[in-house]
């Protein structure tokens, strides 16, 4: 079995590095948040952001801040949590540094099974998505998972190589479902792309069970994914099932993949590069990883959101095209420094 | 070995007949397509007129619709070839323009033709060819420290062309409403209106490029067992690898031109030969046969599967394709 290592990755890690990559962390995280809400077709400064967020008076700024940047920026930060997490779950539970569920057609599936819904049964709110997405992304992690193999270290290469399989059949289903249905073509043609435009909070609130059972769920098994780092006899000695963590962590991927992807559609790449990141800079410990994970994921995605918003002047690039370029390059870099390469 | 031995010993007798036997299949096929649609017409109306012997109508239709299935015929072909190239001179059975890139960096190429300077097939392939190259660059480039032996070239491919995926539809968003129509039809991989003016420029290239590939072959047959015997036995090593890698991307884009990046071709078509003639080596023949009827069973079956709508065949090759990679990878774990 060859294990897969990378360079610069240390098990132990002082606590003082934890603490300030946390502290860091947090503050990218609430100047990711104050961008995502002062930048757009019309800039705000600080001040004005500080006016509609606590001293609401219904100016037309205000207007602007709580009934778009704000929900807007809610969503990216819930979505960039649901990925990075789902992507640090999945790491940790396949020991795998490429697994993610963009990247492995987990993300795709919960699109397929929304577009079948939307086709089949004429679903069309989120809320009503939700379920279906699920379904799909529940499938998708079973199909790659028995393909790619969740028992010990898997070949980086195989996984990938899963997930391309799994993604062209459902993107394959998703083009026919479209030929066939032209009225979908366009709601959903948008939608595939990955944007976080135009939902409301009304409609987050209806995808939150999901996300917050899925961070519940990667709560818990936190202990458990260290355990299982150390091997399947040490982890069943420490007391853990690993069967179970493999199956409960794969079904938190599905709650985060799904409730990410119902809402803004499939978006790659923020689960492989957050947790690598994070990895490199503080160790292996499942429980620091998810947390600082969780924070980094939404400054990823609000980031590449802003950029897109910048670039893209005077409309904007989607959220899900800057995540695949800028991601794309990070998983180039990724590829180049994985030592040992099996088939 | 005693497979090696047979091929050495001439022309293996079981490909021929995997060759007769593809041919067929592909003619009926042919048949078939042609003679459905709103017009209908008996496999032997379409052979009588394909003779000479049909009305003046029926010779209108079948010249109507002939031209779609030999470019993808062509297609076919053209991917097939470049897949058993790429394959045998990576030594990866993975290695395949498909999953390393090449197509979608040939269709990025396309695409940004098809926005700037408007349709049409000639411009197109130029497009498609400077974007395939491009992309091989890169990800040759990428891989350089490795070699291109190395399995890190399919994960690179992968990485590269997910970039390349966004920037696809980057420009599709920005274009406007009628361009982009036109290019998401183009990146489907469709071969809905082919007509001669696509047949001809892709009939050119294949004509001047798949002799290449053949003239290369037993050097190409050579390079797979290791370049220390093929420099020994007298190849050429790296001028028959440059010329090979450069002739297969050239093929790549001439059949990306002509209907857009039709997935998973290139991958299978050789490992189906190689089965069928239970040979090992590129099997150049008998992939580019698998490989065209491939694609014309993909339209046929795109046009016949639904009733109320016309899949395009990108579609039909992404499901199969992708339902055939997913039985490779469940198979090698065996």
């Amino acid at each position: 079995m060859v294990q897969v290592t990378e360079r610069g990755t240390t098990m132990r890690t002082s606590v003082s590095v934890r603490t300030l990559v946390l502290v860091g962390s947090l503050t990218a995280l609430v100047a990711v948040i104050l961008l995502s809400i002062g930048f757009g077709s019309n800039r705000l400064s600080l001040g004005e952001v500080l006016h509609a967020l606590f001293a609401y008076d219904g100016s037309y700024n205000d207007v602007v801040v709580r009934d778009d940047r704000l929900p807007r920026t809610v969503l990216g930060v819930l979505v960039g949590m649901a990925l990075a997490l789902a992507g640090s779950l999945m790491q940790a539970i396949t020991r795998n540094p490429v697994a993610e569920p963009g990247l492995l057609g987990i993300n795709h599936g919960a699109a397929v099974a929304i577009v079948l819904g939307s086709t089949l049964f004429s679903v069309t709110s989120p809320g009503e998505y939700v379920w279906f997405a699920f379904a799909g992304a529940l499938a998708g992690t079973a199909l790659v998972s028995v393909i790619g193999g969740t028992r010990g270290a898997t070949s980086p290469l195989r996984l990938v190589l899963a997930g391309v399989a799994v993604q062209a059949v459902f993107v394959g289903i998703n083009q026919g479902m479209q030929m066939v249905n032209t009225h979908n073509l366009q709601a959903m043609r948008f939608w595939l792309v990955g944007s976080l435009v135009n939902r409301n909070l009304d409609q987050l609130s209806v995808l939150l069970p999901f996300f917050v059972a899925g961070v519940v769920i990667a709560i818990v098994l936190a202990r458990a994914l260290n355990a299982l780092a150390l091997g399947e006899d040490t982890a069943r000695g420490l007391g853990a099932n690993p069967a179970l963590v493999r199956v409960a962590g794969m079904v938190a991927v599905g709650l985060l993949a799904a409730s990410a992807t119902a809402a803004c559609g499939p978006i790659a790449f923020v689960g492989l590069m957050i947790p690598h990141v994070v990895r490199t800079l503080i160790g292996q410990d499942e429980r620091w990883v998810m947390l600082i994970s969780a924070l980094l994921g939404p400054v990823l995605l609000l980031g590449c959101d802003v950029l897109g918003r910048l670039l893209g002047s005077p409309g904007e690039i989607q959220v899900g095209v800057m995540t695949d370029v800028v991601g794309g390059i990070a998983f180039v870099i990724v590829a180049r420094r994985l030592k040992a390469v099996r088939r | 070995m005693t497979a090696l031995v047979r091929r050495e010993s001439g022309v293996d007798r079981r490909s021929v007949i995997v060759v007769a036997v593809l041919a067929l299949v592909t003619l009926t096929l042919v048949v078939l397509s042609v003679g459905t649609g709103d017009y209908e017409m008996s496999p032997g109306e379409v052979l009588a007129t394909l003779a000479g012997s049909g009305t003046k109508a029926q010779y209108l239709v079948v010249m109507g619709r002939l031209p779609r299935v030999l470019v993808a015929i062509l297609v076919g072909a053209a991917l097939a070839l470049a897949g058993a190239v790429f394959q045998t001179i990576t030594r990866n059975p993975l290695g395949s323009p498909d999953i390393i890139g090449f197509t979608t960096g040939s269709a990025t190429g396309g695409i940004v033709t098809l926005l700037l300077f408007g349709s049409g097939p000639g411009l197109v392939s130029v497009g498609a060819l400077v974007g395939g190259l491009l992309t091989a660059l890169v990800v040759m480039a990428l891989c350089a420290p490795h070699g291109l032996l190395s399995s890190r070239l399919v994960l690179l491919g992968i990485a590269v062309s997910a970039v390349l995926v966004g920037v696809n539809s980057y420009l599709l968003v920005k274009a406007n409403l009628e361009a982009a129509a036109q290019a998401v039809g183009w990146l489907v991989g469709d071969l809905a209106g082919r007509d001669w003016s696509f047949f001809v420029p892709l009939a050119v290239a294949v004509a001047v490029l798949a002799p290449i590939v053949f003239f290369n072959g037993r050097a190409l047959r050579m390079l797979e067992m290791g370049d220390d015997t093929a420099t020994g036995i007298g190849v050429d090593v790296h001028r028959v690898r440059l010329t090979l890698v450069l002739v297969a991307v050239a093929l790549v884009a001439a059949a990306t031109a002509a209907t857009g990046p039709l997935p998973f071709i290139a991958l299978a078509a050789p490992q189906l030969a190689r089965r069928m003639t239970r040979l090992p080596g590129p099997n150049l023949a008998a992939s580019a046969f698998v490989g065209a009827a491939l694609v014309v069973a993909a339209d046929y079956l795109g046009q016949r599967l639904l009733e109320s709508s016309l899949l395009p065949a990108g579609v039909v090759a992404a499901a199969l394709g992708g339902a055939y990679l997913l039985w490779l990878l469940l198979r090698r774990r065996a």
